[in-house]
């Protein structure tokens, strides 16, 4: 077996229904893995931009970007591993659990740290927003779940070449 | 002036040429078959089912190189297209295949015959579109029929609404077609051309691999041309039979599982192989880690998905097979490789395809013999099973588009509609179908519009009343336990004919072979059925078992 690889590919297609399902269907129907997958509009209304997450090797890597090309609604592929360098960040929203208020002020220093944001408290729980790559990402999480973590949500990698690249 | 979408859609259809398209009614699609009752320009044919619609304008498109068009309504009528339209993907054939959809307002809701046709036909079209509006009709069907029939063809899925086929709009037909997501790469990189001339004109043992997508490119004429010049030995595949003459003293014949020695010992001495519009399929290498293990390999093939796949390769091309062969056949000079023809001349003479005749039954294979004498140059329209291979084998392709049968998805029952869209699409060619007792029976009723419609077709089916392909294996790898493959209850299929309204005729002695295909020459105003009562437990030979090298192919015989 060869070694696996992680790879960011960024997907333009058309923004229309049924798209991500064909881009879905590819990974499902031929034993792809996804690790994750952002979806949205982009500046320019007719076109969506994807960013997914997968791993395999080379040859596995090599089929999922040539089947990725052929579908009739992509626009674009492009590999960010291996296009050059690039820029990824993810989002992730952490509700913690406050029931003492003084673990509210560990909790608020930790976030401080990771310079996360508070965007909702109530009296037994606050929600927060952090920013980062995966390393960053994972160091929060595994802090505040020593807190109690309620809810947790990500909004999966979105990823970019840098300046001139493109 | 406004239309109905039904009647937008018509026209549009006309606009792509389409003369013929294979249908059966329902609720959901009545108003565009309404819109079809009285067409002139379109010729509707009424199939007796969904998948024989789908398998007739397939066997059109493959006999024609057209788009081939089905029609069916919703749910049932949809999902019993499925089969063709998978059938017609896994050999890339250029068809578009339009479904009745629910009212849109009841789409989702679980409605009467309502089924998520789009989301069904996914992984087995090229392409798809849901229409909910009348408006969107002329753009779709332009763009479905410029999509089917480039780059790497397949089928096209349109479903539509019934409101969109009410609905009236604006008919305005697209002159051009451009889709900013899709452009397929025609052109071989002339960098990769040059390497692949290079090689050719080193290698000692080259030898060429062509398949169905020389026939897809109409691209024999440049095929043959590579081969002339070269004076390299070819294989063609199951699919692409008829690209190269299989008389000429170059053709090694078809390679792989039921392929001949000669070119499956080619493929495991070669030191080079040109792979044009074929993909490595399992059934041709066998056990990959013994496939030409001596052999570098170029790979031409308009879909870059494809190469590389199974094999590696090392020089991959990706372009139109007409295109990058011109342009190879521009600067292509080979070594001396007489002594490697010398070997191949010597595995073809030692090695061809052979039987034990038998003086009191009918041999399957001297059936195909003798249908080659007297049809060399007819369609034949093969369906699925050992008479597919012995007709691979004992009848000798010579032109493109003249071998129609189901390569990739391998459907019992595609060969008897296909051969009835292949009539249609080659009013002036004679149409053979060379059926099997099993296939024969799953789409039997498509005789229906076949008498109807007084089509000339010669059906000959290798009865040996079993399932004897898998019959086959039964007996080689499972003890003979023969679980579900005994057909000796299948009707009498002459009687069965003549019930239909066609001739019916049954041979069950050598020496009656002859007659009765001389009786059938000259039937002209109908379908003629001839079952021929065939040795129940011949097997096809050579065999490379399932797993094994292609070296370790079962002669047979000798
Ligand atoms: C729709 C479908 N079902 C099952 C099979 C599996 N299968 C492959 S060959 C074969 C036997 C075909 O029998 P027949 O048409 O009598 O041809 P023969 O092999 O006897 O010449 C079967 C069942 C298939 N290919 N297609
Ligand atoms: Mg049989």
């Amino acid at each position: 077996m060869n070694p696996e690889e992680r790879h960011i590919f960024s997907v333009l297609v058309e923004n229309r229904f049924g798209v991500l399902a064909r881009v879905a269907g590819l990974f499902s129907g031929r034993g792809f893995n996804i690790d994750s997958l952002n979806v949205a509009e982009t500046h320019d209304e007719s076109i969506s931009h994807i960013t997914l997450v997968t791993h395999g090797d080379a040859q596995i890597i090599d089929q999922i970007y040539q089947h990725l090309n052929r579908l009739i609604d992509v626009i674009e592929v492009t590999d960010l591993s291996t296009a050059g360098t690039h820029v990824e960040r993810e989002l992730v929203l952490i509700k913690v659990a406050t029931d003492d208020p003084q673990k509210r002020t560990e909790i608020l220093q930790v976030a401080e740290v990771f310079r996360g944001r508070v965007i909702d408290m109530k009296p037994a729980s606050l929600v927060l927003e952090i920013t980062g790559d995966e390393g960053k990402l994972k160091a929060a999480i595994d802090i505040f779940n020593t807190y109690g973590i309620l809810e947790l949500a990500r909004t999966g990698k979105i990823a970019m070449l840098r300046g001139s690249e493109k | 002036m406004e239309l109905s979408g039904a009647q937008i859609l018509v026209d549009g259809l006309k606009r792509e040429g389409v003369e013929y398209i294979f249908g059966v009614n329902g609720g959901a699609a009545m108003p565009i078959f309404d819109a079809l009752y009285g067409e002139t320009e379109i010729k509707l044919i009424p199939m007796r089912h969904e998948q024989g619609a789908s398998h007739a304008a397939d066997g059109y498109a493959r006999a024609t190189g057209k788009v081939g068009v089905a029609l069916a309504t919703s749910g049932p009528g949809a999902t019993n297209l499925v089969t063709g339209i998978a059938t017609a993907y896994m050999d890339s054939i250029p068809m578009v295949a339009i479904t009745g959809q629910v009212f849109t307002h009841y789409i989702g809701s679980d409605a009467f015959q309502e089924c998520d046709v789009i989301g069904v036909t996914r992984p087995i079209c090229k392409h798809s579109y849901l229409i909910k509006s009348s408006d969107e009709i002329a753009d779709v069907v332009a763009e479905a029929f410029h999509i089917a029939k480039t780059g790497k063809p397949g089928p096209v899925i349109i479903d539509i609404a019934k409101d969109a086929q009410n609905n009236e709009a604006l008919f305005q037909y697209p002159e051009t077609v451009d889709i900013r997501s899709y452009k397929p790469q025609v052109h071989g990189e002339p960098a990769q051309i040059d390497k692949a001339a290079a090689l050719i004109k080193e290698a000692k043992r080259p030898m060429i691999y062509a398949g169905g997508g020389v026939v897809l490119a109409n691209a024999s004429e440049e095929l043959r041309q590579l081969t002339l010049n070269t004076q390299i030995p070819i294989t063609v595949t199951l699919m692409g039979l008829g690209a190269f003459p299989e008389t000429h003293p170059l053709a090694m014949e078809m390679p792989g599982m039921h392929g001949s020695c000669c070119a499956n010992y080619a493929f495991t001495d070669s030191d080079l192989i040109i792979a044009v519009g074929a993909r490595f399929d399992d059934r041709v290498t066998g056990d990959l880690s013994k496939f030409a293990p001596n052999a570098k390999k170029i790979h031409i093939d308009i879909d870059a998905s494809c190469i590389g796949k199974n094999v590696p390769v090392d020089v991959p091309i990706v372009g139109d097979a007409k295109n990058v062969l011109t342009e190879l056949n521009k600067q292509v000079r080979t070594a001396d490789i007489d002594p490697w023809r010398d070997q191949i001349q010597e595995w073809k003479q030692k090695y061809p395809f052979e039987y034990e005749q038998k003086s009191d039954i009918v041999m399957p294979q001297f059936v195909i013999e003798k249908i080659y004498e007297h049809y060399s140059d007819a369609i034949v329209v093969a369906d699925v099973g050992q008479h597919q291979m012995w007709a691979a084998q004992y009848f000798k392709f010579t032109e493109p588009r003249q071998w129609l049968n189901s390569g990739g998805l391998g459907t019992m029952g595609f060969s008897l509609p296909a051969a009835l869209g292949a009539q249609l699409g080659c009013p002036d060619k004679t149409v053979v179908n060379i059926n099997g007792d099993g296939s024969y029976i799953m789409t039997i009723q498509e005789l229906v519009p076949a008498v109807t419609m007084k089509l000339p077709l010669k059906i000959f089916i290798i009865n040996n009343m079993y399932l004897g392909m898998v019959r086959q294996w039964q007996e080689l790898f499972h003890g003979k336990r023969y679980s579900a493959v005994d057909y000796h209850d299948n009707p009498d299929f002459a009687l069965l004919a003549q019930a239909f309204g066609a001739t019916g005729l049954r041979v069950e002695h050598p020496e009656d072979v002859e007659p009765a295909l001389q009786k059938a020459k000259g039937i002209t105003d109908g379908p003629v059925v001839i079952d021929f009562i065939v040795d129940e437990e011949e097997n096809v030979f050579p065999m490379v078992p399932a797993g094994a090298g292609l070296g370790d192919v079962i002669r047979g015989l000798s």
